[in-house]
C-alpha cells in the first residue's frame, strides 16, 4: 500500500502526500487498535514522517542544506531525487569568479607575466592597478577556482603575449606609418610654408626695393619682372603651401585618430610609442602653427607692405597720370626719367611738384586730423583684430599647453608606471629569487633522491643483469656439464656395453664350452652297453669341471658325480633291466628271509613259495603305497613295470622298500641303479644348467 | 647279490657235503672200529656231518644279520 502511495507521489505534489499518507496510516491504526503500544507507534510514526517531510521541503529551498544532507545520509540522495528532481547544478558563481580572473590574467603586463612565466598558482595580477591588494585579491578570488595547468595558463599567457606583440606591432607599424606620413606631411608643409614664407618675404622685400630703390628703368622693369616672378612664386608657394598644409593637417588628423584608436586599444606596451606620437604629434602642430603663425605675420607685414606698394603705385599712378596730364610725352615710369626733359617740362614739373607739394600738405594736414580718428579706428581696429589674434595666439598656446601639460602628465604617468613596474619588477624578482632559490633547493634534494632512486635502479638493474648473466652461465656450465656427463656415460655405457658384449660372447662361449663337455658326459653316458658299463666318466667330467671353473654350481655338480661314475662309469638303464629280472626271481625265493627268518627251513619255505605263488608280471604301482602293497612280490612286479615303463627311479625307490634278505640279494643292482640315477640326475642338471646358460648367453640375431 | 647267493649255495652244499661226507667216513671208521661195524655211527656221522653242514650252511646264510656284540668295559667319564 505504502509502495502505491509513493508512485503517486511520484506522478502529483509529492512531499505533502507522503506524510498524509503516514498520517492515514496513524489514524488508521489509532483507530482500530487504539492500545498503549500502537499509540507508541504512531506517536513514533508520526514523528519519523514529520522529520523528513521537514528535511525534504527544507533542502529543497535550501541547496546547500540538500547537498550535506545528501552527503552525509546515505540513500537520502535517492529520497530527495523521487522527492524534488535532481539537484540543480551551481555553476552561476564559480563562472563569474572564472570570468574575472580571466579579465585579471588578461589585463596582465607582458613582462610580469616574463617574470612569473611557468609559475601557475600565483595568478597575480600587475600592473596598472596597486598590485599587492589585486595579488590578494586574485589570490582570493582563484582558490575556489579550479587550478588550471601550467601549459594552459603559460599558452593563454603566451598567447596574451604573442596577441599584444601583435597588437603593439600593429599599433607602432601604424603609427609610425601614420608618424611617417604625417610628418613628411608636416615637414612638408613646414617646407612649403617656409618655402611661402621666404617667397612673401623675397616678395615683400622686393616690393620694398621696388617701392623705394631708385633705379633705371631697366633694373625698374627687370625688378618689377622680379617682383612678377616673385609675386607668382609667393602665390604658387603660397598655394603649395596651402595644399600642404591641407594634406599635412589630414595626415596630423590621421595620426590623431590612429593614436586615439590605439588609445583606444589599452595595450600598455604601446602606450610610449602612443606617447611620443603624441609628443611629436602636437611638436608637429606646434611646428605646424608657428610656420603657419609665421607665414600669416608675413602675409599680414605682406599685405600691409603690398597695400603701402599699392598706395605707393596709386600715388604713382596719381602722379604719373598727373605728370603725364602735365607732360603727355613723358613715358609712363617717371623712374625712368633722364636728362630728356626741357626746362618747360621741368618747370611744369616743378610746378606740379609744388602743387602736389601742397596738395600734399594739405592731405597730410588733413591726415593728421584724421590720423587721430584713424589711428583710434584703426588702433580700435587693430585692438579688435589683437584680441581677435590674441584669442586665437591665446587658444592655440593655451591649447598647446594643455597639450603640453597632457603629454608631460601622460609622460610623468608613463615614468611612474615604469618606476612602479620596476619596483614590482624588483619585487617580483626578489620573490623569483627567493623561488629560485627554493626550487634550486627543492631541485637539489630532487635531484640527490632522483639520483639514489637511480643509482638504486642501476645497481638493482645491474644485480639483476649479473644474476642473469651467472645464472645464464651457471646455465651453460650445467648444460654442458650435463652434456658432457650424459657423453661420458653414454661413453661408459657403450664401453660397458661393448665390455659386456665381451664378456657376453666370453659367457656365451663358455656357456657353449659348457654344454659341448655336459654333451660329451652325456654321450659318454651313452657309451654303456648292454653288460658293461660306460666308459669311465673322468675325462667327461674333468673336461665339464675345466669348462665351468667360474660357477660353482656347476663345479658343485661336477664334484658331485659319484667316485664309480668317474672311476668305473655307470651301467645303462637296459642293462640294469635285464639284471633286474634275474635278481627278480632271486629276490622272489628269499622273500620271507629277514633278520628274523633265516634259517634253512625258511629258505625252503621261501622257495616252494617263490615256486607256487604267482603274481602278475608288471603291476601299475598305486601313487601311495599301502602297508599291504609293502609285499616284495608286488614290489617287485610295481618295479618291474617301472622298469618296462622307463622309470627307473621308481623302481628303484620301489626296489629300496624291500626288507630282509630280498633286500640284502638286490642290494648291489640298487647301488647300481642309484649310481645310475645319480649320475644321470647329475648329468642332466648340467645340461640343463648349460642349456639354460646357453639360452641365457644366446643374442637373439 | 645273486652271484654271492648262489656262492653261498654253492659253499653251503658242498660244505654240507664233505662235512656229512666226512662224519660218514667217521661215522664209518667209528663203527668198524668201535662200534663193531654197526651202522649207528655212520648215520650218527652223517648226520653229524649234515648237521655241521647245515649249522654252518645257515649261519652262512645269517651271518648278515648276526650282531657282534663286545664287552665294553663302562669308563667312567668323570
Amino acid at each position: 500500500m505504502l509502495r502505491v502511495c509513493l508512485r503517486g507521489v511520484k506522478a502529483t505534489a509529492r512531499v505533502g502526500l507522503c506524510s498524509t499518507v503516514s498520517c492515514h496510516v496513524a489514524l488508521c491504526s489509532i483507530l482500530f487498535h487504539p492500545s498503549g503500544a500502537s499509540r507508541v507507534v504512531v506517536a513514533g510514526l508520526l514523528t519519523v514522517s514529520g522529520g523528513v517531510g521537514g528535511t525534504i521541503l527544507y533542502a529543497k529551498w535550501d541547496h546547500k542544506f540538500r547537498a550535506a544532507v545528501e552527503k552525509n545520509v546515505p540513500y537520502s540522495e535517492w529520497l530527495l531525487g523521487l522527492a524534488l528532481g535532481p539537484a540543480p547544478q551551481d555553476t552561476g558563481l564559480p563562472i563569474k569568479k572564472r570570468v574575472s580572473s580571466i579579465l585579471f590574467i588578461y589585463t596582465a603586463s607582458a613582462e610580469a607575466t616574463q617574470i612569473i612565466s611557468a609559475i601557475s598558482e600565483v595568478q597575480s595580477v600587475p600592473a596598472p592597478c596597486d598590485t599587492e591588494a589585486a595579488k590578494t585579491d586574485s589570490a582570493g578570488t582563484a582558490e575556489p577556482l579550479t587550478e588550471r595547468p601550467v601549459e594552459e595558463v603559460a599558452a593563454r599567457l603566451a598567447q596574451q603575449d604573442q596577441e599584444e606583440n601583435n597588437v603593439v606591432a600593429s599599433v607602432s607599424a601604424s603609427l609610425e606609418d601614420s608618424l611617417a606620413s604625417s610628418a613628411q606631411a608636416t615637414l612638408q608643409a613646414i617646407g612649403a610654408q617656409e618655402a611661402a614664407l621666404q617667397a612673401i618675404g623675397q616678395h615683400t622685400h622686393k616690393l620694398k626695393e621696388a617701392m623705394e630703390a631708385e633705379a633705371p628703368s631697366e633694373e625698374k622693369s627687370t625688378q618689377w619682372k622680379d617682383l612678377e616672378t616673385a609675386l607668382a612664386d609667393r602665390t604658387t608657394s603660397m598655394n603649395v603651401a596651402k595644399t600642404a598644409l591641407l594634406k599635412a593637417n589630414e595626415a596630423l588628423d590621421s595620426l590623431k585618430s590612429v593614436i586615439d584608436k590605439s588609445k583606444g586599444l589599452k595595450v600598455a606596451a604601446a602606450r610610449p610609442l602612443i606617447l611620443a606620437a603624441e609628443e611629436n604629434l602636437h611638436k608637429m602642430v606646434v611646428d605646424l602653427d608657428k610656420v603657419v603663425s609665421k607665414v600669416q605675420s608675413a602675409e599680414s607685414e605682406a599685405k600691409i607692405v603690398a597695400q603701402y606698394s599699392e598706395l605707393v603705385n596709386e600715388a604713382k599712378q596719381q602722379f604719373h597720370r598727373e605728370v603725364s596730364s602735365l607732360t603727355p610725352e613723358i613715358q609712363a615710369n617717371w623712374k625712368g626719367l633722364t636728362g630728356k626733359l626741357s626746362t618747360d617740362d621741368l618747370n611744369a614739373l616743378i610746378a606740379h611738384a609744388h602743387r602736389r607739394i601742397d596738395k600734399l600738405n594739405r592731405e597730410l594736414a588733413e591726415q593728421r586730423v584724421r590720423e587721430q580718428i584713424h589711428i583710434d579706428a584703426a588702433l580700435e581696429q587693430q585692438k579688435l583684430e589683437d584680441q581677435k589674434a590674441l584669442e586665437k595666439a591665446v587658444g592655440t598656446a593655451l591649447q598647446h599647453v594643455k597639450e603640453e601639460a597632457r603629454l608631460e602628465q601622460e609622460k610623468k604617468l608613463a615614468e611612474l608606471r615604469e618606476v612602479i613596474e620596476a619596483e614590482m619588477r624588483t619585487q617580483l624578482r626578489r620573490q623569483a629569487a627567493a623561488h629560485t632559490d627554493h626550487v634550486r633547493d627543492v631541485l637539489k634534494v630532487q635531484e640527490q633522491e632522483l639520483k639514489a632512486e637511480a643509482e638504486q635502479v642501476l645497481s638493482s638493474k645491474m644485480l639483476e643483469q649479473e644474476t642473469r648473466y651467472r645464472q645464464l652461465t651457471q646455465e651453460q656450465l650445467d648444460n654442458f656439464t650435463l652434456d658432457m656427463n650424459a657423453a661420458y656415460a653414454r661413453l661408459k655405457g657403450v664401453e660397458e656395453a661393448i665390455d659386456s658384449h665381451v664378456e657376453a660372447e666370453e659367457e656365451a662361449r663358455k656357456a657353449h664350452q659348457l654344454w659341448l663337455s655336459v654333451e660329451a658326459l652325456n654321450y659318454t653316458l651313452k657309451t654303456a652297453s648292454a653288460e658293461s658299463p660306460s666308459m669311465p666318466l673322468e675325462d667327461a667330467a674333468e673336461a665339464v669341471r675345466a669348462s665351468c671353473v667360474d660357477s660353482d654350481f656347476a663345479l658343485a655338480l661336477a664334484s658331485a658325480l659319484p667316485e664309480k661314475s668317474l672311476k668305473r662309469g655307470v651301467y645303462s638303464e637296459a642293462s640294469l633291466r635285464a639284471r633286474f629280472y634275474s635278481m627278480r626271481s632271486l629276490a622272489r625265493r628269499v622273500a620271507l628271509i629277514d633278520e628274523s627268518h633265516n634259517t634253512l627251513y625258511q629258505y625252503f619255505l621261501s622257495y616252494i613259495q617263490a615256486a607256487l605263488l604267482f603274481e602278475s608280471q608288471q603291476e601299475a604301482p598305486p601313487t601311495q603305497l599301502h602297508s599291504e602293497d609293502l609285499d616284495a612280490f608286488k614290489l617287485l612286479s610295481y618295479a618291474s613295470y617301472c622298469l618296462e615303463h622307463g622309470d627307473l627311479e621308481l623302481a628303484a625307490k620301489l626296489v629300496n622298500q624291500l626288507r630282509g634278505e630280498a633286500r640284502r640279494v638286490v642290494e648291489d643292482w640298487l647301488t647300481e641303479a642309484r649310481l645310475t640315477l645319480e649320475t644321470r640326475q647329475v648329468a642332466s642338471l648340467l645340461s640343463a644348467y648349460a642349456n639354460a646358460v646357453g639360452l641365457g648367453t644366446t643374442q637373439a640375431p | 647279490m645273486a652271484a654271492e647267493h648262489g656262492r653261498k649255495w654253492d659253499r653251503c652244499l658242498a660244505d654240507t657235503a664233505v662235512k656229512t661226507v666226512t662224519g660218514i667216513s667217521v661215522g664209518i671208521v667209528f663203527s668198524v672200529l668201535f662200534f663193531k661195524r654197526r651202522t649207528w655211527p655212520v648215520s650218527f656221522g652223517s648226520g653229524l656231518g649234515l648237521g655241521m653242514g647245515y649249522s654252518n650252511c645257515q649261519h652262512d646264510f645269517r651271518s648278515p644279520y648276526l650282531i657282534h656284540g663286545r664287552v665294553v668295559k663302562e669308563q667312567s667319564s668323570r
